[in-house]
This record gives C-alpha cells, structure tokens and sequence, in this order.
C-alpha cells in the first residue's frame, strides 16, 4: 500500500495497481450486457417479437430508439439481442479453444509427424478469408444461428491451435520441464502437470479479444441471412430489417451500437488482461 | 589571440522529471573554450555531462531540457537563436560526429544519399547530381576506398571503421568550423580507433577547423588534443594544455584517470584506480562531487564545493590540488 | 533473396490444392439439399426430374469421384456451373471480379493514407489530444460492424446531405463503359467519358472509406508504434545534426524506416478488407465478388461457393506472398540477409 500511495499521494482514493481503465471499462460494460441478458424479461415494458406500437416511429418518449416495420421496439429487441450473440459467442470460443488447444498442445509437445500433419490443416484453413469460409460451411450445413457457431468454431480453432502450439514449445525447453522429464515423469504428466499451466495467459488474452470478433462474424452472417432468422432479435438480423428500410436510421442505430459496444469491450479488456498478465508485453 | 571559435561560459542544463517534480542538472556552470585549428579534449566517464554539453551546442536535447549560460559560436550567441536560425548553424558550421556509426547512418538510405543530404540541405542551389559527386569526393577526402561504388551503397554494407569515415564525411560535408566529436571511436576495434584519429587530425590540419573531441578515454586525447577539459558529475574540474595536465595531474580524479590509462585497453570505462563509481545524477554528493572516492579527502571537502582556480597553468576545482600535483606516488598509496 | 522468392513460389501449388482441397471438402458435407435450389421445391416430387438433375450436376458419383472430377475441370479453368445463373462460374467471377479488385485497391489506398497520416500525428504529437482523437477514430474503425457503418454513412451522406450518390458503381441514368478491364475508372477514362469517370469515383468513395476505415486503426497503431522507436534512433539525431527541418526528418528520414514493419500489417489488413468486403457490397449493391458470394450462399449454389472461396484463399495467399517480397524489395537489410543464408 505505501508504494501505491506514494505514487499518487495527491488523489484520496487509491485504485488497485490492477485494475487500470481499459480492465475496468472494458469489463463493465460486458458485464453490463450480461446482467441485461439475465434479467431483462422481468423489466423491459415491451416484448420483443411483439407490436409494440406504431410502425416506424422515431425515437421518442414511448420508444427510445423508435419502432420498426412491424411496430416492435427497438430498444426492447436490442437488449434482447444479447441473448442470441453472447452464448453463440461463448459457445464458439469455448469450442475452439478446447479444440484448438488440445491439437496444438498434441503438435507441439509430440511433435513428427503428427504435428506435421496438424499445422498443415492450421495453416490451409487460415489462409481463407473468414467470413468466406464461414459463409460457405454455413450455406452447406444449412441456413440457422447453431449451425453458423459451427462454422465458426470451424474458422477459429485453429488460431488457438497455433497459439498453443507456439506456448507448448517454449515452455517445455524450460528448465524445470527437462528437471521433471529427467526425475522419470510420464510424458502426459509432464504435459499436463508442468507445460500446460504454464500455458494460459496469451490463451485468455486471445479468447477475451475475439469474443467481440465472433459476435461481430455472428452478426454478419445474420445479417447476410444464414444466421439467425426472423422474427429473432438478433443483432446482424435487425440491421438488415434496417438496411432495407435504410431513410429510417434509428432501425439499426440500436444494434449496431450494441455490436460496437462489445467489440470495443473485449478488445479493451483484452489489452488490460495482457498488461495484468504479461506486463513484460505491452 | 582573436575570439575563440566556440566559447562556453557558466552552462548549466537541468532536465525536468517527467511528473513536474524538481528539475536534475546534469550539467552545472561549465566553461569551456575551443581554438580554430586545435583539438580540444572533453573527457569524463559516462554521466559526467560531456555529451549533454555537446548536445546542448547543438541545441539538440530533448524538450525536457532547460538550458541556461552563454554558447558562443565565433562571436555569436547561439542559445539565443531561433530553432530555424539553429538549423542553419548545425552541420553547416558545426560537424557532429556520433559515438555509434552503426546507429547513427540510416540504414534505408544509401550512404552516398546522406552524405549528400547534408549538402543539399544547406546549398539550395546544388543540384542532385552535383551533391552525389561531392559525396563522393567527401567519401574520398576520409580516405574511403573506391568512393564511386561505396556511394550507392548502404551502410550495412560497411564495416564499423568505413561507416564511421562515412560519419565523418557527412559531418565534414559543408566545411564546418567546428567538429563535434562525442565518442568518435569508442565503438571500433583498437587498431581502427588509431586510423580514425589520425583522419580527425589530419582534417584539423588541412581544413584548420576546430575539434571538440569527447571520450572517457585519456589515450585517445593524448595523442592529438592541444588542451583538454576534465569533467565530473557535470562540472569540469581540471583544465588546461594537455602536456601541462600529463605532466603533473592537479585534480585526484584525473590522476586517477591517467593511472588506469594501461589498463584501459578495449572499452573498460570503469576505472580500476578509483574505487566507487561516479554519482546518479539524482543523488549527487555535497560539496566536492568526487570526495566519496577520493584518498585525499578532508572535512572541508564534505561541506564545501571547491571552484575552478588556476593553480600554475592548471585551472583546478580541488581544494588539496598543490598536494595532489606534489605527490608523486599513486593514488591507491594516497 | 531470389532464393527466397522461389521457395515461396514453389511452395504456392501446394497450398492452394490444399485451399482447394478443403473448400471442397467443408462444402461438400451437405445436410441442405442443393437439388431443392436447382429445380425448385415442387418438382422434388417428380422423381425424373430430379434424377435428371442429379446426373447433370455430378450429384450422383461419390464425393471423392466428385472431387477428382472437380479437380480435373479446375485444371482446364472451369469452376463448374452455376445452379443460379446458370453461367459457368469462372465467367461469373472473371466479370465480378474487376468490380471487387476496384473496392479492395480504392480502400487499401484510403485506409493506408488516413491510416499513416494519423499515425504520424499521434507518434509527433504523442500522448496528447491528437494521439487520443486519432486512437478513438481507429478503434471506431476496426470494431464498427461495416454493415452497419455503411448504412450509417450512406444515409448521411447520400440521404440527408445529398453530397455523395446513393448506392451501385456508376450513376443509374448513366450507361456503363464497355468492358475492357471491368475496372469502371480505367474503362470511362478509356472511353473518353469523363462524365461517367466522375461518377465512378464518386460512387467509389463512400464504399472504399467505409471498408478503408476498417483497416486505419490496424495502419496507424503500427506506425505510431515504429514511428516512436525509429524517432528514438541515433541517425535521427544524426539527421537533426545535419541541419534537417523538423519536417524533413519526420517524412523522410523516420517515415521510411517506420514503414517497413508496416508493409507486413498493410498485408495483413487484406484479410481485413476482403471480409469487409463481402459485406460492403451487399449494403452498396457492389456488383462484385462479395455480393456475388452472399447470394451463392444464399441460394446454396454449390459450385459458386466452392469457386469464391478457392478465389478468396488464393487471393489471401498471394496477398501474403506480395507482402513478403514488397518486404524484401524495400528493405536493403534483407537482400544481404538472403544472399548470405543461400
């Protein structure tokens, strides 16, 4: 505490050495979104698949972000966005990174052959565009949110998979990696008990930044129209309701600045768990 | 004698912390005089202020830094200039020559380019082909084999002793009055050190241009400098013609200095003679700077700071000098 | 550095039939019927019809029959044919194609301008108002869905100030140039129409700053970040030495050298820009490769699909290959670095 105080004695409350702005704001307002997700059917005045009033009306007192072309409100179905974008979001990252972590941490930790063949596929599948190849896994298995969060686990596993793979080899020439191989522990024990803990933060790191990176592809294949599907308030959905009644710009104001607000979120909170994690990095 | 060619007087650079907290001086009331035609040697250890001297002759420290005293270059008061009017004076009438060539030569430009940069900076009315070729006779004034090839070249394409001549070409380019040479060999093999300070005297003898030459090293000085300053802790504390300070060193610290001169082969600046290491420029000792590592210390030199004073043809900042100069033994005897 | 090239080049067939190969394959794994988009829902009942159909499009071989079949075609150019258009799908995409490079280039070259210059102030100006503004600016960019910014833009733009035109390449009244490289400002400037050119640009400007300001921010972090660690390099100072003004020694001694770990980024930033692409089209009734994919999406045309996503990743393969010599070519370091690894 003395050092905290000393190094800004002036102001009377003293923040946590970690908690700098970008930690704070950025997990606020996605903590924000998540308590509205939880809580918003017991206090929304609106429904959101529902008329609420007059079509196509401006922001106003009844509707702060207006209406519709169906005369729901705007507000109410972009709160209620954040039901659909976060579990699809949750869901994708949590997938790839078991997935892509596990076949990472097998390539760079075996190695031969088996890390050949695995990097091979890492590489060819990062060499699409994004939302391309989401596009077209998504059109083959069928048109529906789940089956755009497969494609897209399809499309980011790999990234991890790469990022594990580079964490495994530089932790296990470390040396209390070789002292553990040496004192005779199996190979899995040493991989699990003394490489992969070791191995996290730049895993986290990367999750917390891409999580507004999926709900952003989410919203765009929605908004292409293989996502979500009407009358579902879903974030990329709305803003095509909105694209082609576009003179009428409060129909995607809403979802749009819902969209903006978490990817700005996860990529600030990213930055702050980088500096807390890694402060040699930054 | 006329006006001397740069002209230092009582300059004192304090740099502000970065919270607005109380300013450092790293440079406090130096004097410092150099001749056209005559090698003058500035040396100290690093942090002793001799480079923030040289910069603050450029004008070239950073905005945190307050510069006070009086800089004259030939007669003219070069602190109170404009920075355009500045731009005019640096590498047109002052050469500055840096310690490190392999830092200091931009590695996307070919070297040929930069020399001719420094003309065409300053003569407006040279064309492009004509500053090439004068980069290329600069190229061979320091004695750079095969000027027309080496022109189009990069700098990585040199090795450290051929940049540093390049360094010096660039520095040379508009016949300056004055060279600043801040650690010109410092960087470079000891047999290559020899050739490069014998290329500064030669320019000094053909072009009659003064030469501030700074290093930590008393060898280099040795052998081309006229007259030397000796800087510690920001302040010159011994000064005066170079065979006058060999012959009988009136400050401990430049005995000192001059006692560890064999071992100081390679680039050990550390001084084996003197215990202790000079001061952080944030904790700087009262009184004399130099008395927590000097064997001739007494109470007064704890309390009080001793000021430049001639003593014989020495100018001196000791209070024990006449005993130091007298003593013929070493100073780990002392 | 030829050897490198080289390498690279060599290593170029493999990875695209890999590209090839895995389009293929993620397409292929079909729960949805291509058969209902080709014939229609209601002729699904008539089994001649649709046995028809099958034996036309290949459906009735085995999937790896259909690859090495694919594959095959693909050698000779042709992607198959479209089930919507019915046009060979190489035609499609050669004519698409134009309209789309015309988006990508204009972007890149907005986004690249807006993104050094700010990255520049903020490096000169550090830690002030400008390095805030510019920061904020960026990071708008990169995080804005483009969908949604472009709507934004169009309608203020076109809608309420009636400054820029609405959607499409060229004004609706206007007659599009005769083709000659699909690139409409080369192809009006071709035909003498400067009216037409005009109008292309202005068409061109709303959709390429909207897809350009998503890669500002990726630009502009990285030259201020090389920008402030060359600005504290010795032959910076060296330069001031010289007697350089201000100006000079920013553009041309420290902008050169801060570019050069930027060349990678602005490669980079292409996987930016053809993923904003595919979306800047469809709200700028773009007429290119994106909008083209959208629909074959949509309609679960198979062999569009296949064939925009084999285009899209050989274009992210060359893009990278291109960065890697333009990094070598600008950089002298690295020309030595390769004669003396080969």
């Amino acid at each position: 505490m003395s050092i905290l105080s000393s190094r800004s004695a002036s102001s009377r409350f003293v923040w946590p050495e970690w908690a700098t702005l970008p930690l704070v704001g950025g997990g606020v307002v996605i903590l924000a979104w998540i308590i509205i997700g939880l809580t918003i059917p017991w206090w929304t005045p609106y429904d959101p698949t529902n008329l609420a009033g007059m079509r196509f009306q401006p922001p106003g007192a009844e509707h702060w972000l207006g209406t519709d072309a169906l005369g729901r409100d705007v507000l109410t179905r972009t709160l209620y966005g954040v039901r659909h974008s976060f579990p699809i979001a949750v869901f994708v990252i949590g997938c790839a990174v078991v997935i892509g972590c596990t076949l990472g941490a097998i390539a760079g930790y075996v190695g031969g052959w088996l890390d050949s063949v695995i990097m091979r596929f890492v590489d060819i599948t990062l060499s699409f565009p994004p939302i391309l190849l989401a596009m077209a896994v998504t059109a083959s298995l069928g048109p529906g949110l789940g089956n755009a969060a497969i494609a897209m686990v399809i499309v980011w596993w790999p990234i991890y998979a790469r990022l594990m793979r580079a964490q495994v080899l530089s932790v296990r020439s470390r040396e209390h990696v070789e002292a553990a191989v040496a004192s005779g522990a199996s190979r899995s024990r040493v991989l699990i008990k003394h490489i992969l803990p070791l191995c996290w933060s730049p895993i986290i790191v990367n999750a917390t930044m891409d999580f507004g990176q999926v709900v952003l592809l989410a919203a765009s294949l929605s908004f292409i129209g293989l996502g979500a599907v009407p009358p579902t308030p879903e974030w990329g959905q709305m803003i095509s309701e909105g694209a082609i009644q576009f003179y009428r710009w409060w129909i995607a104001l809403g979802p749009g600045l819902a969209i903006l607000s978490v990817v700005l979120a996860s990529n600030f909170l990213g930055d702050g768990l980088r500096d807390y994690l890694d402060p040699r990095a930054s | 004698m006329s006006a001397p060619l740069l002209a230092i007087r009582d300059l004192t650079v304090s740099f502000a912390t970065r919270r607005g907290g109380h300013a450092f001086q790293a440079v406090s009331g130096v004097d410092l005089t150099v001749q056209s035609g005559e090698v003058h040697g500035v040396v100290g250890e690093s942090g002793s202020g001799k480079s923030v001297t040289m910069l603050a002759v450029m004008q070239l420290l950073s905005q945190s830094a307050t510069i006070a005293g009086s800089i004259m270059l030939d007669g003219q008061e070069l602190t109170a200039l404009s920075d355009r009017q500045m731009r005019k004076i640096r590498g047109a009438r002052i050469g500055y020559i840096f310690q490190d060539p392999m830092t200091a030569l931009n590695p996307l430009l070919t070297v040929g380019e930069q020399i001719a940069e420094a003309v065409r900076i300053h003569r407006g009315d040279v064309g492009h082909k004509h500053a090439v070729a004068r980069a290329i006779d600069l190229l061979r004034l320091v004695a750079i084999p095969n000027p027309e090839k080496r022109a189009n070249q990069y700098p990585h394409e040199f090795s450290g002793g051929m940049r540093q001549r390049a360094v010096i070409a660039m520095a040379m380019a508009n016949e300056p009055d004055l060279l600043i040479a801040d650690e010109p060999t410092t960087a470079l093999d000891v047999t290559i050190q020899a050739q490069i300070m014998e290329l500064l005297d030669q320019l000094r003898r053909e072009k009659n241009i003064g030469i501030v030459l700074v290093t930590h090293d008393l060898g280099v000085v040795a052998g081309v400098a006229k007259s030397l300053s000796i800087m510690y802790a920001g302040r010159v504390v011994e000064r005066g013609l170079v065979d006058d300070v060999f012959a009988a060193p009136h400050h401990p610290y430049t005995k000192g200095l001059l006692e560890s001169l064999p071992q100081m082969d390679e680039r050990v600046e550390r001084l084996s003679a003197i215990a202790g290491a000079p001061p952080p420029i944030s904790a700087r000792p009262s009184g004399c700077p130099f008395h927590p590592r000097c064997p001739y210390v007494i109470e007064r030199c704890r309390s009080e700071r001793p000021v430049l004073r001639p003593v014989g043809p020495i100018d001196v900042a000791c209070h024990r000098a006449e005993i130091v100069a007298a003593d013929k033994g070493t100073l780990q005897d002392a | 550095m030829f050897a490198y090239v080289t390498k690279r080049l060599i290593a170029m067939p493999f990875l695209l039939l890999g590209v090839i190969t895995v389009a293929f394959l993620l397409t292929h794994f079909t729960a949805a019927d291509p058969l209902t988009s080709i014939i229609g829902e209601r002729q699904m009942n008539n089994p001649e019809v649709v046995e028809a159909a099958r034996q036309r499009w290949g459906l009735d071989r085995s999937l790896p029959e259909q690859y090495l079949v694919y594959l095959g075609n693909l050698v000779t150019g042709d992607f198959g044919t479209s089930f919507r258009t019915r046009q060979p799908v190489a035609q499609d995409l050669i004519l698409r194609l134009p309209a789309t490079l015309e988006l990508v280039i204009a972007a890149m070259m907005l986004g690249t301008l807006f993104g050094i210059t700010l990255g520049v102030l903020a490096a000169r100006f550090r830690g002030g108002v400008i390095d805030n503004l510019a920061r904020l600016f960026a990071l708008i960019g990169a995080s804005a869905p483009v969908f949604w910014s472009g709507l934004l833009v169009l309608f203020v733009f076109s809608v309420q100030l009636g400054w820029l035109p609405g959607p499409g390449r060229i004004d609706a009244r206007a007659v599009a140039p005769p083709f000659v490289t699909g690139f409409f400002t080369i192809d009006t400037l071709l035909a003498g129409d400067w009216t037409g050119f005009r109008s292309v640009l202005l068409h061109l400007l709303l959709p390429a700053s909207v897809l350009g300001w998503t890669v500002t921010g990726i630009v502009s972090r990285m030259v201020r970040a090389s920008m402030l660690d060359v600005l504290s390099q010795e032959y910076i100072l060296a330069a001031r030495a010289k007697g350089a003004s201000p100006v000079r020694v920013l553009l041309h001694h420290a902008l050169r050298n801060a570019m050069l770990p930027t060349l990678t980024i602005i490669g980079f930033s292409f996987a930016y820009l053809i993923t904003g692409a595919v979306l800047t089209e469809t709200i700028f009734a773009w007429p290119g490769i994106g909008s083209y994919a959208v629909s074959a999406a949509r309609g679960l045309d198979h062999p569009a699909i296949v064939g925009v996503t084999i285009i899209g990743g050989a274009a992210f393969l060359i893009a990278n290959l291109l960065t890697d010599i333009a990094y070598a070519v600008v950089d002298p370091r690295v020309k030595l670095g390769a004669k003396a690894g080969a």
